[in-house]
């Protein structure tokens, strides 16, 4: 196996707070390798942009803080508790991320080009010259007709799937070697998310530029990831490839979140949403923290949290989950049987 | 009519106003009468600007040919005050005849792409007919004081004949009449005008300067700055303004240095509080996250990426700001701790001919219409800016 670009090692973001303690990162550890696509999927308020920000070293202190403990390694260099320098010189530089609002994410009294060209100019040290042909090369590449026109052109004047785009022109303006994408396409209609993951991928392909990609959408997953990191209430639910993941979920929040999704294949089959929402932050269950909302949840749950138990899948293959149901399978039942509508 | 954005080159063609419009006869016209084929096409504000500006500064420059040689011949003895005005006046015949020579050769063609929100703003300013008034009223304003040398009859500070040529009443030899001490009013209030618009724009600009970089630090960084920076706004605020001035320009010798410098250190607090809210509510923007995850620095952002978008409301309280501080030069100067004599002031005029307001009522008359229009003027054209610059007011 190749060394890991980034390591997560039992990451914990708090939020210290009036109301109390909010453990929205609480012990996260994962890992990618260079070229590879990495997806962080949850629900909302499962820590995924906080470990993020994490990553990036922008978690807003105060109030938040990543614990001692924590470890945060890019190429074997440790990221947490560096320099505001080192930081600044890593970000939008080895480490980019692209935002989920296109609309938001420019600066509307700049143009296009400005912007791409002020990281350009800022880490690489390009003149203003070079730079304006780096971006106008950077926006043709990422699909942008008439990229020398674009240029000089402001936000307001761009459609979202445009502006997004631009995003990720700038976020690959410095050849990155990791971007974290947080929810790319959740603004955008159908046909432009479809766009947009597909130049993500021919970029990583072009490139070999690793992505992290945060989202809720399975669908987005199923497409492009790589391998899965299933979150759940500020813990890592369930990993895995994402063949192993889709194929067989072991945890019960990931078999909740796929047969939530509404499916072309299996039409007339209701919807199971999984009960309740997430817990609030800083009122973690003691036990498992999903317990709540599990429909096998017995005893062991309430009383004691599992850990990331690992699971065999026979391939070598890295796979865990966070559930007693992994030691204790017999208790998976009734087997999930498709609710056909009378 | 709304603004077509974010489709691209399909809304170049829209149909608008002015669009695509030929300038007739353009180039020949322009090279005779700079302006005029502009206003003959309709676009008021820009036509109107070079006409007058062209019209005025040439009669200026034929009907006082005398003092404009004077200042050009070197062995004159011209001081400083001629040099800046016949620099103003080659400046601008020279600005109004080339713009309006390179304008009517192009064909108007209203683009709405590659186009900035300045631009944006400055079209809907542009439509706004007393908002052009007020801004053409501001250019004169400044055109008169720099020009003054060769603008007034008299010097205005010249003692005339006292026996015979006090207190007259306006006339063909002294248009708006003279004062108690025989001096020319005329020529009083054009010079006055250099006291007063110098002192609005300098005072406002560093109080806008100070404004805007303490309301953006405050916003920004939030916290304990934050609440240090807005009790020290409240305190100014607190604080009588007039009674303050009073104060500190009793305690020294007033001059006009003074007067700018405390109207401009007293004034800031308003555009702080407003910098401030702004940038509170754009520091949560994703663009400002963006930026920060590019790896800017601080000041970067602050500076390169907040203070940028702030500068619209920034710049119509400038505006409205300058017209206050106008007004309180002219009650410090009636208090008799403004601008002091001989220099001429119009708050001082209008304090000095109070008391014979009954035998010669153009003492302040004359000074009091010129505050009241020229406040007017700079009011016009903020409230022409807030709209122009608020694009949910832009039609």
């Amino acid at each position: 196996m190749t060394a890991p670009l980034l390591q997560v090692t039992d990451l914990r973001t708090y939020f210290f707070t009036d109301q109390g303690v909010a453990r929205a990162v609480d012990g996260v550890s994962f890992s990618v390798t260079p070229g590879e696509t990495v997806a962080l999927v949850g629900e909302s308020g499962c820590g995924k942009t906080v470990t993020s920000l994490s990553i990036l070293g922008l978690v807003p202190d105060p109030p938040g803080r990543i614990l001692d403990g924590s470890s945060i390694r890019l190429r074997g260099e440790e990221l947490v508790g560096a320099s505001e320098e080192r930081l600044r010189r890593l970000r939008g530089n080895e480490v980019a991320m692209i935002f989920q609002e296109p609309m938001a994410s420019l600066n509307p009294v700049f143009t296009v080009g400005e912007q791409i060209s002020e990281p350009l100019r800022l880490h690489l040290g390009m003149s203003k010259r070079a730079a304006r042909e780096r971006a106008v090369a950077l926006l043709n590449e990422v699909g942008i007709p008439e990229p020398a026109h674009r240029f000089d052109e402001y936000p307001h004047q761009l459609s979202g799937g445009m502006r997004q785009r631009v995003m990720v022109a700038i976020a690959i303006a410095c050849e990155p070697a990791l971007l974290i994408a947080d929810e790319p396409t959740t603004a955008l209609d159908v046909t432009i998310q479809a766009q947009i993951l597909e130049l993500l991928a021919q970029l990583r392909e072009h490139r070999g530029m690793a992505v992290l990609l945060i989202t809720h959408d399975l669908g987005v997953v199923a497409e492009v990831a790589d391998r899965v990191v299933v979150m759940y209430a500020g813990q890592v639910a369930e990993t895995g490839t994402a063949t192993e993941v889709f194929g067989f979920p072991s945890h019960p929040y990931t078999e909740g979140l796929l047969a939530s999704i509404p499916r072309a294949d299996r039409s007339g089959e209701r919807l199971r949403p999984i009960p309740g929402v997430v817990p609030a932050p800083n009122d973690w269950p003691a036990g498992c923290r999903f317990a709540d909302r599990c429909r096998y949840a017995w005893e062991r749950g309430a009383a004691e949290a599992p850990p990331l138990l690992e699971l065999e899948t026979g391939r070598g293959e890295e796979r865990a989950a966070r559930c007693w149901l992994v030691a204790e399978p017999a208790r998976r039942h009734p087997p999930i049987v498709a609710e056909t509508e009378q | 009519m709304p603004l077509p954005v974010g489709g691209g080159d399909a809304v170049t063609a829209v149909a608008f106003p002015g669009a695509r419009r030929r300038t007739r006869g353009g180039r020949l016209l322009s090279a005779v009468m700079p302006g005029a084929p502009q206003l003959l096409v309709g676009r008021f504000g820009a036509g109107l600007t070079a006409l007058l500006v062209w019209v005025g500064l040439l009669a200026v420059l034929v009907l006082r040919w005398d003092r404009v040689w004077a200042a050009v011949r070197v062995s004159s003895g011209a001081s400083l005050d001629d040099r800046v005005a016949l620099v103003t006046l080659v400046a601008g015949l020279a600005a109004a005849w080339v713009w309006s020579f390179r304008d009517a050769g192009k064909v108007q063609e209203l683009r709405w792409v590659g186009v900035s929100q300045w631009v944006l703003a400055g079209r809907a300013f542009s439509r706004n007919r007393l908002a052009v008034l007020g801004a053409v009223g501001i250019l004169i304003l400044y055109l008169v004081a720099l020009l003054a040398p060769f603008l007034s009859p008299y010097d205005p500070s010249a003692l005339g004949d006292l026996l015979t040529e006090r207190l007259v009443p306006p006339s063909t030899a002294h248009l708006l009449g003279t004062d108690h001490f025989a001096r020319d009013v005329l020529s009083r209030v054009l010079y006055g005008a250099r006291i007063s618009l110098s002192i609005g724009f300098v005072a406002i600009g560093i109080s806008v300067t100070i404004g805007t970089l303490l309301g953006a630090v405050a916003g920004f960084f939030g916290s304990w700055v934050d609440t240090v920076l807005m009790r020290i706004v409240d305190m100014v605020i607190a604080f009588p303004q007039l009674v303050l001035l009073i104060t500190v320009i009793a305690l020294f010798q007033p001059s006009i240095f003074l007067i700018i410098a405390v109207l401009g250190l007293t004034q800031w607090t308003g555009t702080t509080r407003l910098v401030r809210g702004e940038v509170l509510s754009l520091r949560e923007r994703e663009f400002i996250q963006a930026a920060g995850a590019l790896g800017f620095s601080r000041a970067r952002i602050i500076f390169f990426h907040l203070v940028p978008n702030v500068l619209g409301p920034v710049i119509v309280a400038a505006t409205l700001g300058i017209g206050n501080t106008i007004v309180l030069e002219a009650s410090l100067s009636f208090l008799g701790l403004g601008v002091q004599p001989p220099t001429p002031s119009w708050g001082t005029m209008v304090a000095d001919g109070r008391s014979l307001m009954l035998q010669a009522w153009w003492l302040s008359t004359f000074p009091g219409l010129a505050i009241v229009f020229t406040v007017l003027a700079f009011n016009l054209v903020g409230d022409g800016l807030r709209d122009a610059l608020d694009p949910r007011l832009r039609r």
